[in-house]
């Protein structure tokens, strides 16, 4: 396992996408499940960076794991932001037309699909958000 | 990212190269609004584009909306990696991809 502590800033997300594909080199992800994760992570990341402590910016921890059997990584992101549970906002109507559609609330919504088991605690003031994705 | 333009008559052409993230988005967002008057038909080549979020997303429909008033818009040579992207999203019914 390894943890990434830095300011959450749109700056920084190199920084997170750097540290996580590091970690998970020796583990030859597929190129489709390796550009699932890198979304996932700039949707929740960028989330954080934007929302989180609006209008100012605080701190967020990363942490990275792989589980074996099944063979699966599992990130967790953590802020002390405003309490928020991304899994709780609607997802979009992706059945509208361009007009009718709005721009927003495509990202999580993308991260939902994409990943395998995304869960959301508020524990000890922090907003902890794991995603899990098998390959 | 990379942004190649090409303008035939009414028909703009940008081609996109690399990553279209939270951090380049907004450079496809200026080149859109800075490069349609005039234009009746925009497409969007994405043979080299290797990666695509909601950030870029949110530019592509905003782009289709515009499009919509003042001629079409296209998007073409999509590879299997956008095209997922797409797929989740319902892109796939509000772009025209060639």
């Amino acid at each position: 396992m390894a943890e990434l502590n830095l300011q959450a800033t749109l700056e920084n997300l190199d920084k997170v996408l750097n540290f996580v594909n590091q970690y998970l080199e020796e583990y030859e992800c597929p190129m489709k499940a390796q550009m699932q994760i890198d979304i996932a992570i700039e949707e929740i990341f960028v989330n954080i960076a934007h929302y989180a402590y609006h209008p100012s910016t605080g701190p967020a921890s990363i942490c990275v794991d792989v589980e074996e059997d099944p063979l699966q990584v599992s990130i967790s992101f953590a802020d002390n932001g405003i309490p928020y549970d991304p899994l709780k906002k609607d997802d979009p109507d992706i059945g509208l037309s361009a007009d009718e559609r709005e721009i927003g609330g495509l990202g999580i919504f993308m991260v939902k699909k994409s990943m395998d088991n995304i869960s959301y605690q508020y524990k000890d003031g922090s907003n902890i958000l794991t995603i899990k994705k098998k390959f | 990212m990379t942004i190649n333009k090409t303008e035939e008559g009414s028909t703009l052409i940008l081609a996109l190269e690399g990553r279209l993230d939270t951090t380049t988005a907004p450079e496809l967002e200026t080149e859109i609004k800075e490069s349609l008057d005039g234009v009746e038909k925009l497409i969007l080549d994405m043979e080299e584009l290797v990666y695509l979020s909601s950030a870029g997303l949110r530019v592509i429909l905003g782009a289709q909306k515009k499009m919509n008033r003042q001629g079409s818009m296209a998007v073409r040579y999509v590879n299997d990696t956008i095209m997922e992207v797409f797929e989740v999203t319902g892109f796939t019914d509000i772009l025209t991809i060639e």
